[in-house]
């Protein structure tokens, strides 16, 4: 059971982020966070993996940081969580603190990659904790370099385009599917360009008592290379695509929240980004087809999980 | 400072950020047209800061101290109220 | 006022969790490696049979059981991990988190030789290769004194003049499996010992705080100072915490245990078990005439310099023995910590580094009656250890 997200007007006043942090202008992250934050209860507990959000957020004796918050290292946001659900859950038994809800802020970096191994293990043993991966499709803390969560194609600094390589070979690891077959309770994405999805998906991941996952595209204007005035725009544009398609996974059972039914062309939203002009190049026609088809056979893929689920599968009542 | 009147473990009371002015980060700065402007509080479910004050009735105004120039009110305002001015 | 429960003939790890269990700790996260495996088994034991008040995280790697343990310990629960050699050198980075964020973590080392090549058998080299991280380090020679170091650490480490992880030390293998008699104490004398902790900067939406802030070359260095200066303290503060175990247990080992240093010119300085196989030859030379005394170091850091000093100050001829390498260095680590505290303190007298039991190999007491007469020889000082019992 969770409050619907009704309007703006309605959201707390309780800012959980406060201003003067040292995000760049127009940074995602930031966005995403106040965001998630504006949906959840005003006694939540947030750990941060290292990345963008956390150094910017947390620069001694400056805090950004309305809510009680812990860092300590890149890869483990996700142990740190479990402890202290594990903590307050012993105190609570003792009468001796109240358990609150629990969210983990980790970068795609902290997520995909270094990070992937404390979050498996926490969703393994059922830790009650909400996990946003706001993704910047990148390294982008110590300066753009590629991750698991790069897109095929893009530009990092250590995905260069030359005369040998355009980009990215990889495509980018498809990150729900791996949580989704944790068989956590639920699982979804979210944009920051359509807030009532995404503050609905936070309230919902919050009413379950386990782990809950929430993968958030936050579009970087340093790394994609785009004006800091467009970074809502990019989100919108990348779910109008389908590019970064809006679903949820609900007792395994798959649902797109908002479904595309006339796609933009994907060129639309690469175009805006420098971090993939060189796609526009005749030489790399090819790989713009691979990017393209990869986006359609995506969409599809979760149109047909969507079907087959819903029979398989009782979705849990509301 | 020595080290005596630091914080013990560099714990840090939340929400000091606000002490640390960015105002210095913009080359234009956002104002609103207050007889076009809704209330619709688009504008700061999207700041990232947030340097847009909330008031009674929907009413917004902008924090210009922690105001980093982004554009993003702009773009996205549906009534296009706000418009991004070059600072002197 | 010894308030005795029963006498068990407890393993090493079993003494651990036993200590565990009775001082109340509210998360125990832990990840099984061998020879520490006994403890998480024993703790899950306790679990199943509703033993346990705590919640028992079974993490995913060290390195996660360490973090979670982390944010455990932020929100001012009381927090228990424990590992060995592969396990603590994974976590190493965290070790370092965790002191410099000044929780009072407590964590059991049966240490184990590292790997490569990879052994399970016991030397110090794990904690060794761990000393520089800001964490209390104790020593224990057998299975009671593990226990009733466990649960004085959770009083020293949360002290307020402290607020610094705390590791109880004990070879794997010859302590953490050996069966050795241990006096249990009722768990009402614990608790009352320990009382619940009170930490005060805690993860509390009442007063949202912010913990794990970066710093800046203008600020580093002063907190690191901060953790200097409680390492300091933790000085006076364990012995106070040992004062007033001393009075509810009759039970009492000190920073430094000295057998017949007072009379002796040749004096063996060693950490660990092998301690009291080293009396046992020091007293069979006393007895034909030899005028030789040993003393154990049993907290490690802070370092009891100024305890070293009384007792090695007029001794012609100090042996260090290390079990543990640092190759390349002109002496072993403990040797390194002697000869440094015995110069700074004015004192001028030789110290011999000795490393021995490499990888669980046995130190017996004719070796040791060896070692003392390699001493005598004199030839045995310089740049570089002598590596005993090494196959050459």
């Amino acid at each position: 059971m969770y409050e619907q997200v009704k309007g703006l007007k309605d959201l707390t006043t309780d800012e959980p982020l406060s201003p003067g942090h040292r995000l760049c202008p127009g940074c995602g992250a930031s966005i995403v966070v106040r965001q998630v934050l504006l949906a959840a209860p005003n006694d939540v507990i947030v750990a941060n993996a290292t990345g963008c959000l956390e150094v910017s957020t947390a620069l001694y004796p400056y805090s950004a940081w309305n809510r009680p918050w812990i860092h300590s290292a890149f890869e483990n946001a996700a142990a740190v969580a479990s402890g202290v659900d594990a903590a307050f859950k012993a105190l609570a038994k003792r009468g001796e603190a109240k358990r609150h809800p629990i969210i983990v802020f980790g970068g795609d970096g902290g997520t995909y990659d270094i990070g992937f191994q404390a979050l498996s293990g926490a969703m393994e043993r059922g830790h009650r904790f909400l996990y946003v991966c706001y993704d910047n499709e990148a390294y982008m803390n110590t300066g753009i370099q590629r991750s698991g969560g790069t897109p095929m194609g893009a530009w990092t600094t250590t995905t260069q385009v030359g005369s040998a390589r355009a980009g990215k070979v990889e495509a980018k690891k498809d990150l729900m599917s791996i949580v989704v077959a944790h068989r956590v309770p639920y699982a979804a994405t979210a944009s920051i360009s359509h807030w009532r999805d995404l503050m609905t998906k936070v309230r919902k991941a919050l009413s379950y008592d386990g782990p809950t996952f929430l993968h958030v595209m936050a579009p970087c204007t340093r790394g994609w290379r785009f004006d800091s005035a467009k970074t809502v725009r990019m989100s919108r544009l990348a779910v109008e695509t389908r590019v970064f398609p809006l679903y949820e996974v609900e007792g395994g059972v798959y649902k797109i929240t908002f479904p595309v039914a006339s796609p933009k062309p994907v060129e639309e939203y690469l175009k805006l980004q420098g971090r993939y002009s060189h796609l526009f190049q005749p030489q790399n026609a090819a790989e713009l087809e691979t990017i393209k088809k990869g986006v359609e056979d995506n969409y599809r893929r979760l149109e047909k999980l969507s079907q087959l689920t819903a029979q398989l599968f009782t979705p849990p009542a509301p | 400072m020595s080290w005596k009147e630091l914080n013990q473990a560099a714990v840090v009371k939340g929400g000091t950020s606000k002490d640390y002015i960015v105002s210095g980060w913009r080359v234009n700065k956002p104002v609103i047209d207050e007889k076009k402007c809704t209330n619709c509080l688009i504008c700061w479910v999207y700041c990232p800061e947030p340097a847009i004050l909330r008031h009674e009735g929907g009413k917004v105004t902008i924090d210009y101290d922690h105001c980093k120039g982004c554009g993003i009110c702009e773009t996205e305002c549906p009534p296009k109220a706000i418009t991004m001015v070059r600072e002197p | 006022m010894l308030e005795t429960l029963r006498v068990s003939a407890l393993q090493g790890d079993e003494a651990v969790a036993e200590a565990v269990r009775q001082c109340d700790v509210d998360v125990v996260s832990a990840y099984p490696i061998t020879p520490q495996t006994i403890i998480v088994e024993k703790l899950a034991e306790f679990v199943a049979d509703g033993k346990f008040r705590g919640e028992f995280i079974p993490v995913e790697s060290e390195h996660s059981a360490l973090s979670a343990a982390l944010g455990a310990s932020a929100t001012g629960a009381r927090v228990f991990t424990a590992t060995s050699s592969q396990g603590l050198a994974y976590l190493h980075e965290m070790l370092y988190n965790v002191s410099g964020m000044r929780l009072p973590i407590v964590m059991a080392v049966a240490n184990r030789a590292l790997s490569a090549p990879l052994v399970l058998n016991a030397d110090h080299s794990d904690m060794m290769g761990s000393r520089d991280s800001g964490w209390i380090q104790l020593y224990a020679e057998n299975v009671e004194e593990i226990y009733d170091r466990t649960i004085q650490l959770f009083k020293l480490s949360e002290d307020p003049r402290v607020m610094l992880p705390s590791a109880i030390n004990f070879e794997g293998f010859i302590l953490s499996h050996d069966k050795e008699r241990v006096r249990l104490f009722k768990e009402e004398a614990i608790q009352k010992f320990l009382g619940r902790p009170r930490i005060k900067d805690k993860l509390d939406p009442s007063n949202p705080l912010t913990f794990g802030a970066i710093a800046t070359p203008d600020t580093y260095y002063e907190f690191r100072m901060q953790q200097n200066e409680a390492m300091k303290n933790a000085l006076a503060v364990f012995d106070e915490v040992e004062e007033e175990f001393e009075k509810f247990s009759g039970r009492r080992y000190g920073a430094v245990d000295s057998y017949n240093t007072d009379k002796a010119d040749t004096i063996m300085v060693i950490n660990g078990s092998a301690a009291g196989t080293m009396r046992a030859a020091a007293r069979e030379l006393n007895a034909t005439g030899a005028k030789v005394g040993v003393l154990a170091v049993k907290l490690y850091r802070p370092f009891p310099a100024e305890q070293l000093l009384s007792h090695l100050g007029h001794a012609s001829t100090v042996i260090t023995m290390d079990r543990s390498i640092s190759p390349g260095a002109p002496a072993g680590p403990l040797a390194e910590d002697v000869r440094s505290t015995l110069h700074g303190g004015g004192v001028d007298n030789l110290v011999m580094s000795v490393v021995y039991g490499i990888g669980g190999r046995d130190l017996s007491k004719e070796d040791g009656k060896k070692i003392f007469a390699l001493a005598k020889e004199g030839k045995s000082f310089g740049t570089a250890p002598v590596m005993y019992g090494v196959k050459s």
